[in-house]
């Protein structure tokens, strides 16, 4: 199953990313070169085999629960392009 | 044919509570409510790179208590995953859930109707996962985001699409409410946003076995607004199909000041969540061991106490689905019955009576906690002694109550400083009626030619004479003595 320029604007959508219609091009043909990849692993036959989330053998890493010391909220919105008083400080985002 | 008749509807919820840990879930920020914007965050809950995220264990815990409360499979092996989408509120770009490996599958919850039969409704799944952060539209002309509650542990409870009415959704959600208090996992409060609860709904023609195309009611946050606005939307559905329009796949926010539902504007345009396992996290493994252990711990759930109250204490059903309310109210009843001189249905009904009407009524209109509440179980029974022992009547004990409830004083110290003690004392209530008889000889005659409710009359006078205090069923039995021929 190939992409098309659809899918590779419908990612960018997602990604809320923006692109010329070069870069859209380069995009279509990397996707599709990472899929024709995955291509090739598909033909082994992998019906007995128990799908894989984790790399690494590890199970069951807890924390107790207990509160720990928080970040100085100054030290929390030292990064932030914006804020106010206390709070991060975004775009209008309906209204 | 009347339209409800006709159509059918079909329900499912999804409800989210809020675990009551100390903690978030995969970092040690407190989760408290209401403290000062952006305080408790830290690198993990503001999504910084590089950070690693670790799970609190009481979230599967509680997780899986709530699992076995709700007849689910635990799964040997689950893991979590991301659910990616840019909203300002969720710092990393993506929220930490479960997915394909919830925690909890295929259980069910089972609902009285209004006809008192029952209905089961199953639940789906159940998975773990954290709140987002809050976003305030009106506080600037800019959005402010708060990200105090970014990684709070929730709880997400999915039902079959099993239910067929807006109450049978009402009765599916208090159980679940009940549920997770009962089990001191949530606290329960719709108001605060501790619980939430979206709604699927279609309608369909009776008979029908396909769905409709359903819509997703959201912003429901008391009992009485999940049952308006899910009937709400029912009806908006029918009229549509009756008026020959197609109903809309779209999310629907209830506005309670204005009784409508109001399309959402989309968070993101597709739902494309593009889940995928989080690296970040290892699977989490619940043995055979620690399902037995969870088991263990499990308190009575309601259900079962209920019907514990009616065999163990002879109480009626109605008697016993109110005080088994919630886990508290059991208590509190359990507690005073336990200081109770003589056991016996009688006697336990009469607590019953008292704790429906009058604590209750307190309870409720000072919206206290039962930890507060001035009358102890111990008093409350001490009281109720009082009047079995024929201390005191059940008029007395009114006042009695009303005292106790001001001055937490034990009810003996109220009754001998007011010096309500009750007077059984059979020639003290003898002298007194003798007095009021001879002051009615026409009404005595009216009673001996029938009119036998003028007993009621001088009951009352004598009541009054000895300003409540006489022993009712004395006065009784001496009136009806000297009033029959």
């Amino acid at each position: 199953m190939a992409v098309t320029i659809k899918d590779v604007e419908n990612i960018a959508k997602l990604a809320k990313l923006e692109f010329t219609d070069e870069q859209k091009e380069k995009f279509l043909h990397q996707f599709n070169d990472i899929l024709k990849y995955m291509e090739q692993l598909n033909s082994l036959d992998t019906s007995n085999v128990e799908p894989l989330s984790h790399v690494i053998e590890l199970s069951n890493v807890f924390r107790a629960d207990e509160v720990k010391p928080s970040t100085p909220t100054s030290e929390a919105l030292k990064n932030a392009p914006e804020k106010n008083d206390k709070y991060f400080k975004v775009p209008k985002v309906i209204g | 044919m009347p339209l409800n008749e006709k159509y059918e509807a079909v329900i499912g919820l999804e409800v989210h509570a809020q675990l009551s840990t100390k903690s978030k879930i995969f970092c040690g920020c407190s989760t408290e409510f209401g403290n000062e914007a952006n305080s408790n965050v830290c690198p993990v809950c503001l999504g910084m790179p590089g950070v690693l995220p670790v799970l609190n264990k009481q979230v599967v815990e509680y997780t899986i208590r709530m699992g076995l409360a709700t007849h689910c499979t635990i799964a040997p092996k689950s893991i979590f995953a991301r659910k990616n989408y840019f909203y300002p509120d969720l710092p990393k770009g993506y929220q930490i859930s479960q997915y394909e490996e919830p925690i909890c599958r295929h259980g069910y919850v089972d609902i009285e109707l209004n006809d008192g039969s029952t209905k089961r409704i199953g639940v789906t799944r159940i998975h773990m996962e954290e709140d987002a952060g809050k976003s305030i539209h009106d506080m600037d002309t800019d959005t402010l985001v708060d990200v105090n509650r970014c990684g709070v542990p929730l709880m997400e409870i999915v039902s079959e699409p099993d239910m067929r009415s807006a109450h049978e959704a009402y009765q599916y959600l208090y159980s679940i409410w009940q549920t997770v208090k009962y089990l001191g996992i949530c606290d329960g409060n719709m108001e605060e946003g501790s619980l939430r609860c979206d709604a699927n709904i279609s309608v369909r023609l009776k008979g029908e076995m396909t769905f409709g195309t359903k819509t997703e009611v959201k912003n429901m946050n008391s009992f009485r607004n999940v049952e308006r606005a899910i009937e709400y939307e029912i009806n908006r559905q029918i009229q549509m199909l009756e008026d020959g329009e197609r109903i809309i796949q779209q999310t629907l926010l209830w506005d309670a000041a204005n009784n409508v539902v109001l399309p959402m504007r989309s968070k993101e345009e597709a739902h494309d969540y593009r889940y995928f396992p989080d690296p970040d996290l290892v699977p989490v493994i619940v043995e055979e061991k620690w399902i037995e252990e969870a088991k263990r711990l499990l308190p009575e759930l309601p259900a079962q106490r209920r019907s514990r109250f009616i065999d163990q204490f002879n109480l009626p059903k109605y008697d016993a689905g109110v005080l088994t309310q919630e886990r508290e109210l059991a208590e509190y009843f359990e507690n005073t019955v336990n200081g109770l001189v003589k056991k016996s249905s009688d006697n336990y009904k009469t607590i019953s009576n008292w704790i429906m009407t009058d604590v209750l009524r307190v309870v409720n209109e000072s919206k206290m906690a039962f930890a507060d509440f001035s009358v102890t179980p111990s008093h409350l029974a001490a009281m109720v002694n009082l009047i079995i022992e024929g201390t005191i009547s059940g008029k007395i004990a009114k006042e009695v109550f009303d005292e106790m409830l001001k001055t937490k004083e034990h009810p003996k110290v109220i009754v001998e400083r007011k010096g309500l003690t009750q007077i059984s004392d059979t020639s003290a209530i003898e002298k007194e009626i003798d007095a009021i008889l001879s002051k009615f000889p026409n009404e005595i005659s009216r009673y001996r030619s029938g009119e036998v409710k003028l007993m009621g009359f001088f009951v009352g006078e004598t009541m009054k004479v000895m300003k409540g205090k006489a022993n009712p069923k004395v006065v009784n039995e001496i009136l009806q003595k000297k009033l029959s021929v």
